[in-house]
């Protein structure tokens, strides 16, 4: 019986609706101390001075470290796999505290009490001096020449600068073409704004090992990092990540790791938190990378696309953090969109006083999908060609090569999936119906699409690990290094391994907390790639599972082995009916047999070195109030093409959440900061993430184009779902009203600058 | 944990009046859902507090002859939720219910709304346009306050120090007959503070407007009636003429400004569509008002 394709209920959903499910701070800790973290009120300068007695004079203040305290080694925070090549890791900027601060929020002391009140409270008491030094907020200023260097490795600012082309000469291509059209485009530096907020506490449980709990993405690669940031072996850290509420890829960072660690190290063992408040989420630790975009496409008079040629600068803020991999990665998935075009990216990656930006769900490609997506529907408008079929035109078909890396698409249901789309929310009649409206209250559909990848293959290793157990009573312990973040991974895995065994889903028990000492090893949640990568290992690690077992029933029973096989939690006989053991009776046979057996564990780790590409569209309906500047999204829909769909209710969960964050950032999240870098909108009030009540009803929809390359047919899904819909808001809002909108997010505030232009 | 140094619990106005005269430090604090996030940023002022939450004296609905009193304690949603606010008032509960969420409308009063002197205050545009009076309880007696010049800056009211502010006293004589409405523009639909708050009443006789009333909020540095844009719809009918000359009135009594939250030339904008859309949403309600 197949578990694969249908909805049970996550097997953490009582537990969290519950509250039983136990996050960092629910998990007490006798003598645990507070730290708070002394942050700079500037966005770039050096301290001159800094006194820390009127802090360590305070009442319940314990301890106060400053830049002065700290290792002088640099460390790398992005959550990325341990490179071979000295020149593909990560950059490392970064110490634990500094003197020379780079943006509004940076670190220069922390200070320990015994309770969060009286290290906030002594945290203000701690006086820095600071030299200000011209604050280097946008690509203006960072690149200009002379511009004052953020960090001394880093000439001009620009952390990386690379060039990619592929598919033909974009140059000839482009003189060539009947017609070219461009555009310049921008989007928004935004926030994760995961419920649970940034949160670690460490303590010593021996002379040279130091235990990390954290809410993190990425367990194997915070231990790697602490050890690099303290100079101590990583086997001597252990990370744990409990239940997690939400990381979007500001988790796949190490952001409070090495400092609790540090803190419990200089004191002696003694256990230590940081839980950052939401101000502090917003100002230090990662965002999105704004992105500033100057674009061509080359077309002939039917429409086909010839070549992309596109101009992006990332700003990364004040630490590389994932650096120039963002960019990089959204230049390597795009290709696979339309693959029959050329395709030249050139990519320069610069440091700002600003908030650093690490990894946000989409990495990059909702940024780059944003240029290619709006540079599309200046083509059609050029042409006067329905935009969908303009972009059915010229999107993947499965057999297509990959100009990127000349491998064949095999599954490439994009075209299906806008088709689809178009029947869902009725295009044709309705693009008709909308055109040339003139009143104060308009209607506009638009339409966008993208292509994603599986995983980081081949820009990192891409290694997952699964462990297998046959307890005492005949229940399966299922332990996977990829870590639950509140997606559902969880209960995906258990799917698989209850397809891979034939053994019912509620048979299992899955691990939900990593422990980088003992669950196999995974490199963590990100890349939408933990159900792919996972999927070999759990198939590996259930074919030998299942071998142990029948090995054993065969040696007890006497059948023979290859006249067994498991069936819906059972050792049945060559007939599928007779039942020589339920699994229960062999797993206590297994471990208390005088003579025989031994407990049943399997195990596997496996690396993927494929990595196909997915795909997905939104379509929406927008409702403009002109007089009021204010987009309404009336309609919504996400057509996914993701290969098969493991657990249909989790996947539209997935997608319903990624269009909830999509629209987010078409219409409402920016981070704002005045001319001297600080950040003005800190909080949830004053940074507009979208409620309830802002978003429609969200749809979505998958064609399950099997990939057979993958033993379960599946492909990713995590990211995309935010990809798409801020271009095909855009795209709307042209529609309805004429006007052409060429950043986001569009807020009432930009509508009104463009209105005002246009003279509506 | 919050900076809290004491907090003291008043069981009736006349002790808090005493509590806040004994302790000139301390600051009144109700729903909390203003004092708590001041207190939140190590605001120094909100260290000693008064606290009137869920006094049972100041959470009423009630008649008194011709007039509806209302509790400055009541919370949002109690006001919501009032049959009184309802039938009489309806305006008033129509804006309680665009206040934020609803924890925060579970706990936030509509005494407090008014008494901090917000300029973005949900309540202060209706309650500009419901003319009520003000009962205020102080070290020197009770006195009633008009709403009118009751704000006198931006987070500053005509309270004294020490004064209690617990309810309000609506004139329902006055207000037959009037058609009011209200609407929030902010960027969110919910869990949000206006960007502009925009109130009209409209009572229509024989085809003209017999009287008009339009408030705004964060037009100027306090909410504000709009006397220029009244004058022009007086004795008038409610058509695309009047309204152009409602409008053209209209900039004569803001004084919105530009801040990092929106620009002059936006707020003006939508103040414009605001008082159009809510001027002519009031008069038909007043058209189709049953007499209290």
């Amino acid at each position: 019986m197949t578990t694969i394709g249908i909805s049970p209920n996550r097997l953490d959903a009582a537990a969290k609706v519950s509250g039983k499910a136990r996050y960092t701070e629910d998990l007490p800790m006798a003598g645990l101390r507070h730290a708070v973290i002394v942050r700079s009120p500037i966005a770039h300068g050096l301290v001159k001075s800094i006194d820390i007695r009127p802090a360590l004079d305070f009442p319940g203040v314990e301890a106060v470290f400053t830049y002065e305290d700290v290792p002088e080694a640099l460390y790398p925070t992005a959550g990325h796999p341990y490179n071979l090549l000295a020149e593909r890791r990560d950059v490392a900027d970064r110490r634990l505290l500094t003197s020379h601060v780079r943006h509004f929020g940076d670190e220069v002391a922390v200070v320990v009490a015994r309770d969060v009140l009286t290290a906030a409270k002594g945290a203000r008491l701690v006086k820095a001096e600071y030299e200000e030094m011209p604050a280097l907020l946008d690509r203006e200023s960072a690149l200009a020449p002379g511009a004052a260097l953020i960090h001394e490795h880093a000439p001009g600012n620009v952390l990386r600068h690379t060039v990619s082309e592929h598919g033909g000469s974009v140059d000839e291509l482009l003189k060539k073409a009947d017609l070219v059209v461009e555009g310049r485009y921008k989007t928004p530096m935004v926030q994760h704004c995961h419920m649970e907020t940034a949160v670690s506490y460490a303590y010593m449980d021996d002379e040279d090992h130091i235990v990390v709990v954290s809410s993190t993405q990425i367990p194997q690669i915070a231990r790697r990092v602490v050890g690099q940031a303290l100079g101590l072996p990583w086997s001597r850290i252990r990370v744990i990540k409990p239940y997690l509420g939400g990381g979007f890829g500001n988790k796949q960072d190490v952001l409070l790791e090495p400092m609790v660690a540090f803190l419990t190290w200089k004191l002696g063992g003694v256990p230590v938190q940081i839980a950052l408040t939401r101000e502090e989420c917003f100002t230090s630790t990662r965002t999105r990378h704004q992105f500033d975009g100057e674009a061509k496409l080359a077309l002939t008079r039917d429409g086909v696309f010839t070549a992309f040629d596109l101009k992006v600068w990332s700003r990364t803020g004040a630490y590389a953090s994932h650096g120039h991999s963002i960019a990089a990665a959204a230049g390597s998935k795009s290709p696979y969109l339309y693959p029959r075009a050329a395709l030249r990216y050139d990519a320069v990656t610069y440091y700002a006083n600003v908030p650093s930006a690490g990894a946000m769900r989409g990495y990059g490609q909702p940024q780059v999908t944003f240029i290619m997506d709006c540079l599309v529907e200046e083509a059609a408008q050029a042409l006067a060609m329905d935009p969908l079929e303009l972009r059915l035109k010229n999107v993947a078909r499965s057999g297509d090569v990959s100009p990127y890396n000349n491998q064949t698409i095999y599954a490439a249901g994009i075209y299906e999936a806008l088709t689809r789309g178009s029947e869902l929310i009725d295009w044709r009649r309705k693009r008709e119906f909308y055109k040339n409206q003139t009143g104060p209250i308009r209607r506009g559909l638009g339409v966008a699409c993208c292509s994603y990848g599986s995983n980081t293959y081949p820009a990192a290793v891409e290694l997952a690990g699964a462990r297998l157990i046959l307890n005492q009573d005949g229940r399966v312990t299922l332990a996977v290094g990829a870590t639950e973040i509140g997606q559902g991974a969880d209960t995906a895995m258990a799917q698989l391994a209850s397809h891979a065994l034939d053994v019912p889903l509620e048979s299992f028990h899955v691990v939900t907390n990593q422990d980088t000492d003992h669950t196999p090893f995974d490199t963590g949640a990100y890349a939408s790639r933990q159900c792919y990568t996972s999927s070999s290992a759990i198939a590996a690690a259930a074919r030998e599972f299942a071998g142990k077992i029948l090995d054993l029933a065969a040696l007890l029973s006497g059948v023979p082995r290859d006249a067994m096989r498991l069936k819906d939690g059972n050792i049945v006989g060559s007939d599928g009916e007779h039942v020589v053991f339920t699994l229960a009776e062999l797993a206590l046979q297994s471990y208390y047999h005088l003579d025989h057996g031994a407990p049943i564990v399997a195990e596997a780790a496996h690396k993927t070195r494929l990595n196909p590409p997915v795909y997905c569209c939104t379509f929406v309906e927008v409702e403009v109030d002109m007089p009021l500047c204010r987009v309404a999204v009336k309609e919504a829909w996400n057509i996914h093409d993701s290969g098969r769909i493991i657990n249909p209710k989790l996947a539209s969960g997935q997608v319903h959440g990624g269009m909830g964050m999509g629209l987010g950032w078409a219409l409402y999240e920016e981070m704002l900061l005045d001319e001297k870098g600080r950040v003005l909108n800190d909080n949830l009030l004053d940074y507009k993430m979208p409620a309830i009540m802002d978003l429609p009803d969200l749809d979505c929809a998958f064609v399950e184009i099997i990939d057979p390359t993958n033993p379960y047919g599946i492909r990713a899904l995590g990211e995309p779902p935010l990809v798409t819909p801020a271009p095909a808001v855009r795209n709307a809002v042209w529609h309805a009203t004429g006007v052409k909108v060429d950043e986001i997010p569009i807020t009432p505030k930009t509508l009104f600058r463009y209105l005002e232009k246009a003279g509506l | 944990m919050f900076d809290l140094r004491e907090l003291r619990r008043a069981r009736s106005v006349a002790e808090a009046v005493q509590l806040l005269a004994d302790h000139p430090e301390a600051r009144l604090i109700a729903g909390g859902t203003d004092v708590l996030v001041k207190l939140r940023h190590f605001d120094g002022q909100f260290r000693h507090l008064v606290d009137i939450h869920n006094l049972p004296e100041i959470k009423f609905a009630r008649l008194e002859g011709d007039r509806l009193m209302v509790g400055a304690g009541l919370t949002f949603a109690e006001t919501i939720d009032s049959p009184l606010v309802k039938e009489y008032i309806p305006v008033l509960g129509e804006a309680c219910a665009t206040v934020a969420g609803p924890q925060i409308r579970n706990m936030g009063t509509v005494g407090g709304n008014i008494a901090n002197g917000a300029v973005s205050a949900d309540t202060a545009a209706p309650m500009l346009v419901l003319e009520p009076e003000l009962l205020v309880s102080g070290p020197e007696g009770r006195r009633h306050l008009s709403i009118h010049g009751f704000h006198t800056g931006p987070g500053q009211v005509a309270l004294k120090r020490g004064e209690v502010l617990f309810g309000f006293s609506f004139d329902l004589k006055k207000l037959a007959g009037l058609g009011a409405c209200y609407y929030k523009y902010a960027m969110r639909s919910a869990m949000d503070i206006a960007t502009i708050g925009c109130a009209a009443g409209v009572k229509m006789e024989g085809g003209v407007i017999k009287e008009a009333r339009l408030a705004l909020t964060v037009a100027a540095p306090t909410p504000i009636r709009c006397p220029g844009a009244e004058a022009a719809a007086l004795g008038r009918p409610l058509n695309d003429e009047t309204m152009k000359n409602i409008l053209a009135a209209l900039e004569g009594d803001i004084k919105p400004r530009t801040s990092w939250r929106a620009t002059r030339e936006f707020r003006v904008r939508i103040i414009k569509a605001l008082a159009e859309r809510m001027m002519r949403a009031a008069a038909e309600r007043a058209a189709g008002r049953v007499q209290p």
